[in-house]
């Protein structure tokens, strides 16, 4: 008896011991996602806005008595234990035929970081880091500290303006070149900027990364294409999927019989929103562009084939493929928000006289807004960060013209463009320089990233503005 | 207690008989059934003008399902069949002539929680008006004030008409959806237990409001609550299982009522 009365409280005891562990696994859950979410933004934020952070240049001579210079971008441990390895990236690709040398360290006689050492952007050939010799125009010349400051007085001038000018560069062992100064972007010496010049210099070189467009294959430059292409298809995306999606769900929610056929056709609804997206690019690619696409070439663009004008993967085949992958999402987001509506409000309407057609414009589409936005923030979200069909149906690796232009139309609905998250893909695994590409790759990241999340905020506010002016937050 | 209520059953309609001037609508042999499943059965009667008739009884005796048939509410229920005649003003309301949006815009309804819609307490009021044809807007304004007045509402919210109407109390709601319903002049207004969600005081407000009210339209009344009808309501019908049991002058039925299925009910015997 006794015996039996212990087990039963120790067993209770036990008992409340989960009872008291429960929130915290719950918490636990909870803290993980934020970890995991935090290290995700952090790892994207130091590597992508790290990379436009001017970096000191070394000058390293090796116990052999070799020199050159560079920017120490990691370290590896070499195999059994024989020390550790750097990585440079040393630039001067004219001039070596490499970008990167792996050294060493236990042979590196000397590491000194002088002042004068110099990095120019340049297109062709890429990064020179070295020294500045002379600047010569025409019969003048200029050395030491005034070259570098004509210099820096050249290049803010358009490119056109600096047509005949050239630059007398050496490298740190000694070899001399000769580069004309149209083709150099911008000069830098990042060992003698103060934290505040490097601090303008760093805004100036995101602000070309999102203001320009890709170089040398995507491994270098901006990407304002990508940008752009991706804000404008999200876009499009949402003006085809909106009316389409909320006619949709009125019908199923107010019009059609509630009976077994609409349970069918929601339950449909609701597991194409699972449907792999790659499927949805197949399909676009055989509807949208080859059945559709094909004949409209061959009614209206005759002329022109057999080079296609529609009947090739395009902005609006992207746009119009992604409106069908989130079309089940507005559906049953919209769908939910009607059916949130009270009965009473929709009788209300009613009993003052108020044809169908009337409440649900007057009463009930304002009334399940929000859903609406909701609705569209899923797909937004979705849509921005699809790639894989995308590539189907008509994203390109670079995209010589821009869909929207100063040309007739204006908007160019049949011309392939570029997207971010393409562009990251290419980036990482097309790139012929694969070391230049890794911290575009997490700047780019980053900005899809932030992309989606102006997006989604804009609806969000959007949403919180509606609910504020109907006054059922207050 | 159930079994003497049917014992007392008797096949005669229990009708009070108006002159045709008087009777604003007048029901006919009307039945009503939802899917198949009876929910009235045969309702005779007549309910004066510029009176408060009352409907009572107990749950599910089908005197919110008559409430809603006279201004065919039901129409937006595919699964609901009806026979026989309602008239209004000597007119068929399920005639095809009828046009239902000017019938809902002449019997007022008025729903048991309060329903504003989610604008300002003006946009709710000019609802039903916006509906209609256009109007200027000084005219629109007036009868707004005036709808306003009449439900005795205005002192309360003159300074606020851009307000939200959900931030009012749940009486004042109230008041705001009959005087959103007032606002398009109907001639009958239909309420559907309008106290039951409110507290004493918003419910007497309503009461009053009720009586005041009969000097301008014929009002229906569904109420739960004995005293209330008592109270307000000049008529009264009583039902049972989709049934017109006892219909007659208010102090009649509570004083001396014909039948003893009624007494029961009125007297609290059964529920």
């Amino acid at each position: 008896m006794m015996n039996s009365a212990t087990h039963t409280a120790s067993r209770r005891r036990r008992f409340s011991r989960v009872n008291d562990v429960w929130p915290w696994l719950c918490a636990a859950s909870v803290a993980l996602s934020l970890l995991m979410l935090g290290a995700l933004l952090a790892l994207l934020l130091v590597r992508g806005l790290g990379h436009f952070w001017p970096a000191t240049l070394e000058e390293v001579t090796l116990d052999s008595g070799e020199t050159f210079a560079g920017q120490a971008v990691r370290e590896v441990a070499l195999p059994q234990r024989a020390g550790d390895e750097r990585l440079y990236f040393t630039g001067n690709q004219d001039i070596e035929g490499v970008r990167w040398r792996w050294v060493v360290i236990d042979e590196i006689a000397e590491r000194a970081q002088p002042d004068d050492l110099i990095r120019l952007d340049r297109s062709p050939w890429g990064d020179f880091i070295g020294r500045l010799v002379a600047i010569e125009q025409h019969d003048q010349r200029w050395e030491g500290d005034a070259a570098w400051q004509r210099l820096n007085a050249l290049l803010a001038l358009p490119a056109s303006q600096r047509q005949d000018s050239q630059l007398l560069l050496t490298t740190v062992d000694g070899q001399i070149l000769r580069q004309p100064l149209a083709s150099v972007a911008s000069a830098q010496a990042p060992n003698a900027m103060s934290v505040w010049q490097k601090t303008l210099a760093w805004g100036d070189a995101v602000w070309r990364f999102l203001s320009e467009g890709p170089r040398a294959a995507n491994t270098d430059g901006g990407v304002w294409p990508a940008i752009f292409g991706t804000v404008l298809m999200v876009i499009l995306m949402s003006v085809m999927v909106t009316p389409f999606g909320v006619l949709a769900a009125i019908y199923l929610n107010e019009i059609a019989h509630q009976g077994r056929l609409t349970r069918l056709v929601r339950i449909g609804v609701r597991n194409l929103a699972g449907v792999p997206s790659i499927v949805y690019g197949v399909f676009g690619l055989g509807v949208f562009v080859y059945g559709i696409g094909g004949s409209l070439d061959e009614w209206f663009f005759s002329d022109t084939l057999p080079s296609p004008t529609f009947g090739t993967g395009g902005l609006l085949w992207a746009s119009l493929t992604l409106a069908l992958l989130t079309l089940p999402v507005v559906i049953v987001a919209t769908e939910e928000g009607l059916a949130r509506i009270p009965e009473a409000q929709r009788e209300g309407a009613v009993a003052l006289g108020a044809t169908r057609l009337e409440m649900l414009t007057r009463i009930v589409l304002p009334m399940a807004a929000p859903a609406m936005l909701t609705g569209i923030i899923l797909a937004v979200a979705r849509a921005a960060g699809e790639v894989a069909p995308l590539m189907l149906v008509g994203v390109a690796k670079l995209a010589p013209q821009m869909p929207i232009d100063g040309e007739f139309p204006y908007l160019h609905l049949e011309r392939k463009f570029m997207h971010l998250g393409y562009h990251l893909f290419d980036t990482a695994f097309h790139g012929e320089d694969v070391q230049a590409a890794i911290p575009l790759v997490y700047a780019t990241a980053l900005l899809l990233v932030l992309i989606v999340l102006v997006l989604n905020l804009t609806a969000i506010f959007l949403r919180h503005y509606l609910r504020r002016q109907r006054g059922n937050e207050c | 207690m159930l079994a003497s209520l049917h014992s007392a059953n008797t096949s005669q309609a229990p009708v009070a008989h108006f002159s045709s001037e008087h009777s604003c609508l007048s029901i006919d042999h009307f039945s009503l059934a939802y899917a198949g499943k009876e929910a009235l059965r045969e309702l005779t009667l007549s309910v004066p003008r510029h009176r408060v008739t009352a409907f009572i009884g107990p749950s599910g005796c089908g005197k919110s399902t008559l409430l809603r048939a006279i201004n065919r509410l039901h129409d937006l229920n595919e699964s609901v069949t009806h026979s026989g005649q309602i008239t209004l003003e000597g007119q068929d309301i399920h005639d095809p002539q009828m046009n239902v949006t000017e019938l809902r815009r002449r019997v007022g309804m008025v729903f048991q929680t309060p329903n504003p819609f989610p604008m300002s307490i003006y946009e709710n009021v000019a609802f039903g008006l916006r509906l209609q044809q256009r109007m200027p807007k000084r005219k629109r304004d007036d009868i707004i004030e005036w709808a306003l007045t009449s439900a005795a509402l205005w002192d309360e919210v003159k300074d606020r008409l851009h307000r939200s109407a959900w931030q009012l109390s749940g009486g004042q709601q109230q008041r705001l959806v009959i005087a959103r319903t007032l606002a398009v002049q109907p001639d009958v207004l239909l309420l559907d237990e309008p106290a039951s969600a409110l507290d004493p005081i918003s419910t007497l407000k309503i009461e009053e409001l009720i009586r005041n009210l009969k000097s301008e339209l014929t009002l229906i009344l569904v109420t739960h609550n004995m005293q209330q009808a008592a109270r307000v309501s000049d008529y009264t019908a009583f039902l049972h299982q989709g049934e017109l049991v006892e219909y007659g002058p208010t102090d009649q039925v509570f004083t001396n009522p014909r039948l003893q299925r009624t007494e029961n009910y009125i007297t609290g015997r059964i529920t």
